[in-house]
Parts: C-alpha cells; sequence; structure tokens
C-alpha cells in the first residue's frame, strides 16, 4: 500500500512543459485562419454553381490547391481543440468523455483524410 | 480527497444570471464553433463530390442549388462570419485590450449586426454576380 500523499507523488516532478500547447495552438491555427478561410469564402462564391469542368480546372491551379489543403489543415486542428473543450467542459462522466475526445480526433482526420485526398486527387489528376 | 473534491463550492451555472450581450455572443461564439465542427462534412463531400466527376458534382451543386440547400449555406455562412468576427475579439483581448464593461458590450452587439449585415451582404453579392 502506498502511504504516500497524492502531492508527495508529484512534488519534484515539475510541469510537462505543455501547459499553454492547447493556448497557442488554438491561437495559432485561429490567426491562420482568418486569411485562409477569406480566401475559401471568395473561391466557393466564385464557384457555386459552375460546371465541374471550370471548378476541376481551378482546383488544379498549384496556389489554389495548396491554399486549400491549409484550409484545412488549419481549420480541422482547430475545431479538433475547440470541440475538445466543449467535451470537457459539459462531459464529466470520465468512460463517456474519453470515448468522445477519441471521436472527436477520429472525426477530424476521417474529415482531413477525406479532403486532402480529394484535393491531391484533383490538383494531379483532374 | 474524494471528500474534499465532492464538497468544493461551485459557482451557480449559467440560468442564475440575466443574460447580457457579452454573455450571449460568448454562447454563441460556441455555438457556431460547434456547428462549423460539423459543417466540415459538406466541405468534405462537396470536394470528393469535385474529384468524383461531373455526374456526381452535378448532383451534389443541385442539391446546394435546392431550398434546403441555400438555406444551410446561409446558416453556415453567417456561423463561420460570426465566429470569424467573435475570434478577431479574442484577439484583442489576448493582446490585453478591450476589457471596459462599456465597450465590450457595444462590442458584443456589434459582432451580431456585423455578421448578419456581412452575410445578407456576400449572399446579395452572390447572386448579383452568379
Amino acid at each position: 500500500m502506498d502511504m504516500r500523499t497524492p502531492l508527495g507523488k508529484v512534488r519534484g516532478l515539475g510541469s510537462a512543459k505543455e501547459g499553454t500547447d492547447h493556448f497557442w495552438r488554438q491561437r495559432l491555427t485561429a490567426v491562420a485562419n482568418v486569411p485562409l478561410l477569406t480566401f475559401f469564402v471568395i473561391f466557393i462564391m466564385t464557384y457555386a454553381g459552375a460546371p465541374h469542368a471550370d471548378v476541376v480546372a481551378a482546383l488544379a491551379n498549384p496556389f489554389v490547391a495548396v491554399v486549400m489543403a491549409l484550409v484545412v489543415i488549419s481549420a480541422l486542428t482547430h475545431m479538433r481543440i475547440g470541440m475538445q473543450v466543449i467535451v470537457e467542459d459539459y462531459v464529466h462522466a470520465e468512460g463517456i468523455k474519453i470515448v468522445l475526445l477519441m471521436l472527436n480526433t477520429f472525426f477530424a482526420i476521417a474529415v482531413g483524410g477525406l479532403c486532402l485526398f480529394a484535393i491531391l486527387k484533383l490538383a494531379f489528376a483532374g | 480527497m474524494t471528500n474534499v473534491t465532492k464538497s468544493r463550492p461551485l459557482s451557480p451555472h449559467l440560468q442564475i444570471y440575466k443574460l447580457i450581450p457579452t454573455m450571449l455572443m460568448s454562447i454563441v461564439h460556441r455555438i457556431t464553433g460547434a456547428a462549423l465542427y460539423f459543417g466540415t462534412v459538406l466541405v468534405a463531400w462537396w470536394l470528393i463530390a469535385a474529384a468524383s466527376g461531373p455526374a456526381y458534382y452535378d448532383w451534389a451543386s443541385w442539391f446546394f442549388g435546392t431550398i434546403i440547400g441555400q438555406v444551410i449555406l446561409f446558416g453556415y455562412t453567417w456561423a463561420l462570419i460570426h465566429h470569424m468576427f467573435g475570434g478577431l475579439r479574442h484577439f484583442m483581448w489576448d493582446l490585453g485590450y478591450g476589457y471596459e464593461k462599456e465597450f465590450s458590450t457595444k462590442l458584443a452587439i456589434a459582432n451580431a449586426v456585423g455578421s448578419i449585415t456581412v452575410t445578407l451582404l456576400l449572399w446579395i453579392v452572390g447572386y448579383i454576380v452568379r
């Protein structure tokens, strides 16, 4: 049986040195999202209702393809952290919380995988 | 230790306080963020449709053009603009400015008015250009 107090167990170990990691990444992606999503909105407005060939030609442009991929990566990173905070704020049952946190990451990666594959296919294969 | 955690005093929850603009915009910021989260499915669907070929893309494009599709996209536009304006307020606070009561209340109202105005403008421009 361990007789040490909870404080005694952690004393002297120091911090994990990543206490502000989420805070920082949320701000970093937020800053990136402003120009990236402005581009995204303008792109969608320009090509809304346009013929398939026009949309494919636009997305095949290297600049557009790379920026579109950055939109996806930055936005998904941002929203994944955001949803994690929401889950941690409202879900207090340990088991459900862990499942939801896992699903959150799976969702972000699944959406990201699908988006990036589609962008790369459009860029390389049309 | 467990007992200490359980009997810890808790601050009252949302329904105890009077609803004020800054508080409402904070809630709306979170709700729009959550909506945008699930909205990424539409972005993925649109990109996959474009990558799948003309027939499937035309079908996806048709759906976004229906009244239901347009309502969803309008809501999505507003959620994005509102969340972005809310984010700009957060940048200001992170830099240490704008904590004055009167000012933050005005800015919260401006966030709502601004997001609705810009969304409407974008859609009006979108329809004119088309």
